[in-house]
Formats: structure tokens, sequence, C-alpha cells
């Protein structure tokens, strides 16, 4: 008997994705890290790492700990800069069918334009996914990302700029998420990605000093699930645009819970450092669920939320 | 490099908290560089996430012949308990599953044929000098190993290099085996003998510096494996970093110890201050 395969495809503002499945930006280099270990045509999507205008040395070290379910970082945005970008790494995703989405910061409202101009002359580039929530450098966006007036700011700026869909990445460190979404959405936004890491803190007690030399960091993996989970509802609940919903997703049933509450795609992140062909086991995952729920569509699972 | 599921074939503590895992690894010995390091964590982990970053100190082969079952390729690892990761690593037993990455990163460059090469190793740092060692030999090369360590628990594996033709020196910080005092000391007095010679080091970052201020003060080649703490061993995550050669605070220049590493040439490192992440590794015996 044949079986017939369940449709995986998803779009996002306008971007068509063969699944909903990518990284997460500054979890998978520039993509060419993880070449050697699956097929990156099988993605629904790219995800660079964040890109400033000017090469970017990134924080001291440790940069990195280890905590319960979840690892801290501040890494820093270490990044090549745009130039080296469009001349070393653009030209390597011809070899791929997959729609490539470069995430990208500024230290000033004027950079963000700058690199906005400079990102929309790019054909490689599908859409672009604007950073304003970095928790660990001053210029990484966060003081646009925790402020409404500030976000509306830049977004409205950098849609000025672009001549391609754009992605707002939302920092889960405020009051409520659901009025910087509204206020990304209403400056021009066409899709939200929430959510980035929460800032945290991990000590070794035995020096009594913070295990990292930025002292704080951003928290990710499998131990803020829940609460990107409850941030991702609440933006779908918010919002008209396509939400993607990121945060220590590491297998299929992860990645469902955020379908399930009304995310159009998902973004992969720290459990690629942990298994690096976890992406192609999330797909295959989704597509073996729908197989066995009987979905035909994986449209028709999104945001099908009971209450 | 390949992403194996795959299995413990032993696990033994060999000295008062330092263990020895041989994990099934088919295809692994042809593709490894002495130096190279892997990626590894039980799998089902929970109490742990990432997997954590081991020296290779050495790959071989179970015939056919020795049990009835067909030929098997394996790694093995050296490790000391430290942390969380290697508690829980310590109590895996033979057919328990764990996952493992590798083999990655930049190994050592053998050098100059003929000449002396003298390796240093500093505790459970000695892990990537034995496939070192080995290599060297097979070249016909002259390798003597220093080994140090704080007692004689921390020295490890010597007959094994003793075995493979490596003359070796022992010295101990508290003269509990071989010669009493610092493995510089011993460094240095070989290369008043064989100043022509090449050195390989790996250990405790102090021994490293020390290592590394003899050597130049001589004009002697030095390649060091350097620890870090890792996320991904593959050049992803930037965690990793350490400072290169010319780095300053306005023009910071940061190399990936996974990728541009883990063995450097020390020429390529900035030696200033703190050069390395405080602490150098979380778990023993990881890269």
């Amino acid at each position: 008997m044949n079986v017939v395969r369940p449709s995986l495809a998803v779009e996002i503002a306008g971007i068509r994705m063969k699944n909903p499945v990518m990284p997460a930006s500054g979890t998978f280099g520039y993509g060419e890290e993880y070449a050697p270990y699956f097929d990156l045509g099988r993605l629904g999507a790219i995800v660079t790492k964040g890109l400033s205008l000017n090469p970017k040395a990134g924080n001291p070290t440790p940069r990195i700990a280890e905590t319960t379910s979840g690892m801290l970082n501040a890494i820093g945005l270490q990044n090549v800069g745009i130039e080296a970008f469009l001349a070393d790494k653009v030209a390597y995703y011809q070899n791929f069918d997959v729609p490539v989405i470069a995430n990208f910061f500024g230290n000033t409202l004027e950079e963000y334009g700058e690199v906005a101009r400079r990102l929309s002359d790019i054909p490689e580039i599908s859409a672009v996914e604007l950073n304003i929530s970095c928790p660990n450098v001053k210029q990484g966006g966060i003081v646009f990302g925790t402020d409404p007036r500030a976000a509306a700011q830049v977004v409205a700026l950098v849609r000025k700029s672009l001549n391609k869909p754009l992605i707002v990445k939302l920092t889960p460190n405020v009051t409520d998420i659901t009025v910087i979404a509204r206020a990304a959405e209403e400056a021009g936004a066409d899709a939200i990605s929430c959510i980035n890491t929460l800032t945290g803190m991990a000590i070794d007690v035995r020096t009594r000093r913070p295990k990292i030399a930025n002292r704080t960091g951003g928290l990710s993996g499998p131990a803020i699930r829940p609460v990107a989970v409850r941030m991702v509802h609440q933006v779908v609940q918010a919002v008209k645009i396509p939400v993607i919903g990121i945060g220590g997703i590491t297998c299929a049933r992860d990645a469902l819970e955020f379908l399930i509450v009304g995310a159009r795609a998902v973004q992969v992140g720290t459990a690629n450092f942990i298994d690096p062909g976890v992406m192609p086991d999330i797909i295959d995952g989704l597509e073996a669920f729908c197989l066995e729920e009987g979905i035909a569509d994986i449209n028709d699972l999104i945001g099908s939320l009971q209450l | 490099m390949k992403n194996y599921k795959t299995i413990v074939l032993a696990n033994q503590e060999i000295t008062s908290g330092t263990f020895r895992m041989r994990i099934l690894t088919p295809g692994f010995a042809g593709t490894v560089t002495p130096g190279q390091f892997v990626m590894l964590r039980p799998a089902l982990a929970l109490p742990t996430l990432l997997r954590r970053p081991f020296g290779i100190f050495r790959v071989g082969c179970l015939p056919a012949e020795c049990d009835g079952l067909p030929a098997r390729e394996y790694l093995e690892i050296l490790y000391k308990v430290v942390g969380e990761g290697t508690r829980i690593l310590s109590e895996l037993h033979q057919g328990d599953r764990v996952e493992l990455l590798g083999p990655l990163g930049k190994g050592f460059d053998l050098g100059v044929p003929g000449r002396e090469k003298i390796l240093v190793g500093g505790g459970i740092g000695l892990v990537p000098l034995f496939m070192l060692g080995e290599a060297l030999i097979s070249r016909g090369d002259r390798v003597r190993l220093l080994m140090g360590g704080r007692g004689r628990d921390d020295i490890l594996a010597v007959t094994e290099f003793e075995r493979s033709g490596v003359e070796t020196y022992v010295s101990t910080d508290d003269g509990t085996l071989g010669e009493e005092g610092f493995v510089t000391r011993v460094l240095e007095r070989k290369l008043g003998k064989y100043p022509e010679a090449e050195v390989f080091a790996c250990g405790p970052m102090p021994m490293l510096s020390a290592v590394e201020k003899i050597c130049r003060g001589r004009g002697v080649p030095l390649q060091v494996s350097l620890e870090a703490h890792m996320a991904c061993g593959v050049g992803a995550c930037l965690g990793c970093v350490v400072k290169g050669v010319g780095h300053s605070e306005t023009r910071p220049r940061y190399l990936c110890t996974c990728k541009a590493g883990p063995v450097f040439d020390s020429s390529d490192l900035d030696w200033g201050k703190a050069a390395v992440s405080k602490g150098s590794c979380a778990e023993g015996g990881c890269k």
C-alpha cells in the first residue's frame, strides 16, 4: 500500500519553506560548519550568525557554561562583518535550494539601516531577521528590544531601508512581550521570532566568581522551553503576522508544542551543539507524527491548541 | 568526521579518579590525526546536556578471532572525574550507549623527520601525545616523553609509551614517583643535551606557559594542545576561543580552539596574562 507523505511545507512572510525547521542564529555558524553532518538542503531555511556592519571580536573568555538542562553564553556577537560575509560566505548558499535568512544587528540606528540596505542587494538572501534582543552586548539591540517605542523606531527604519521580508527577533527579558511584538508589527515587521535567550548567571562556588567572564549571559536549552512556549502562545494571540517559535527545542515533540500553540515555523538552537544531526531528526519526527495522526498538511496542526 | 550513536566496550578506573574508556567506532581509525579530539556524551544523559571534548588516547581494532565476534574498531579516551559530566561517564558500563562526534580539530604537525622529538605531558594532558609518539616512532624519529604530575596517581600509561618505543622520564611534584620536582626542570636538562629538538606539549596552563617560555628562550619549535570549554566542537558556537598572537583590547584576535586548534604552533598564540580561559577546562582529560 502506498503511503501518502504529509506536506510539511509552510510559508512565512512570502518565504516558502519545504518544512518548518531551521537553525537559530548563532548556533549554526554560517551553515558550512554543519554541512559535513547532513544535507543542508533538507532544512526549511538557513539562518546565519548575526551580522554587523564591521567585524566584531566578541567577549572575553570564558564565554560559555553549562547549567541544569541549559547553557549560558556570552559570545558577544562575534562575526566576520557584512563585507567578509558577502565576499566569502554568500556564494556558498547557491549550493542549496533553501531560503537563507540573514540575521543582523547594529550598534546604532544608522548602522541598522546601513546593514539592511547592504543586505537588500543580495539575491541569495531571501529574508532578514532583525536582532533587537541580544542580552550580552550593550549594542546588541537589547535597548531597542525592551522599549516598544525604540523597537518601533528601529523596525520602521529597517523596513524603509530593506526590500525583503523582515522578521524581528524578540527578547523574553521584558515584562510583557506582546507589547513589543505589537510595536514591531505596527512598524512594519512581516514576522516575529521569539524568543532569544533569558538573561542568567552561574557561579563557581569554589572561586566565588561568575562562571563566564561577562558575569551574565543568555540562558538557552531545554530549561527555557516552557517559558518560550508560553511567550509564543501570547504573541500568536497578540499579532496577525506569523510567529517563529524558538527556545529549547531538542526533538520533534518539542517542535510540535510550538506549532500547536500557533508558531508557523521553529528554530533549533542549543540542540545543534548537542547533536549536529538533530534538525533532520526533527523533520523526520514531524513527518512521522503527521502520518500517525493522519494529518495530510502540517498547516492543519499549526494553532490547533485546545483550551 | 562522523556523528556516532555507539556503545561503550569497556570503562575502567586506572588510577584513583582516572578512567580509561574504550568506545566502538567503526571506520574511525583511518580518519584520525594525532592530536585531534572527540565530543562525547552518554545517550539519554539528563543531568548534563552538552557533549564534552576529549583528546583521543589511541585507536585500535579487536580482531575477529578474539571472541567469535567480527573485528571491531575502537578508540580510547583517558579522563579524570572532575565535574558532573565526567562523573556520569565514569558510571557507564560495557554496552551502554554514547553519542560521539569526531575526529575533530587540527592535530599535530609531525615536524622535521629525523630531529629529536620531546613530548611533555602534564597529568591527564598526556592523552593526545600517545598517538603522536606512535606516529613519530613509526617514521623513525627518536621520541622522549617527559611526564609530570603532582603525585604518582597523576602518572598514566607510561608502560604503553615505553612499549611503543618512546623513552620515558617521570617527575612528580611530591616525589612519590620518578624525579621530585616540576617536569619543566627535566625539559631544560634535555634541551641542554638536545638543543635541536622539537617539543610537543599538553597539560595544565601554568605548565604550558613555563614550557613555552623555556622553548622561546632557546628558539626551540613548540606545538601545544590546548583545553577549553566547548559547546559544539565544530566552530559554530564560538565559545572556545583563545587569544591569538597580536591580540589587544582594541584589536581583538580570537581563535577557535576546536577549529584552529586544539593543537597550535606556540608562536600563533598570545602568551600574555590569561591567554586561555582561567581554569581552562571543566572536565578531566578534555580538550
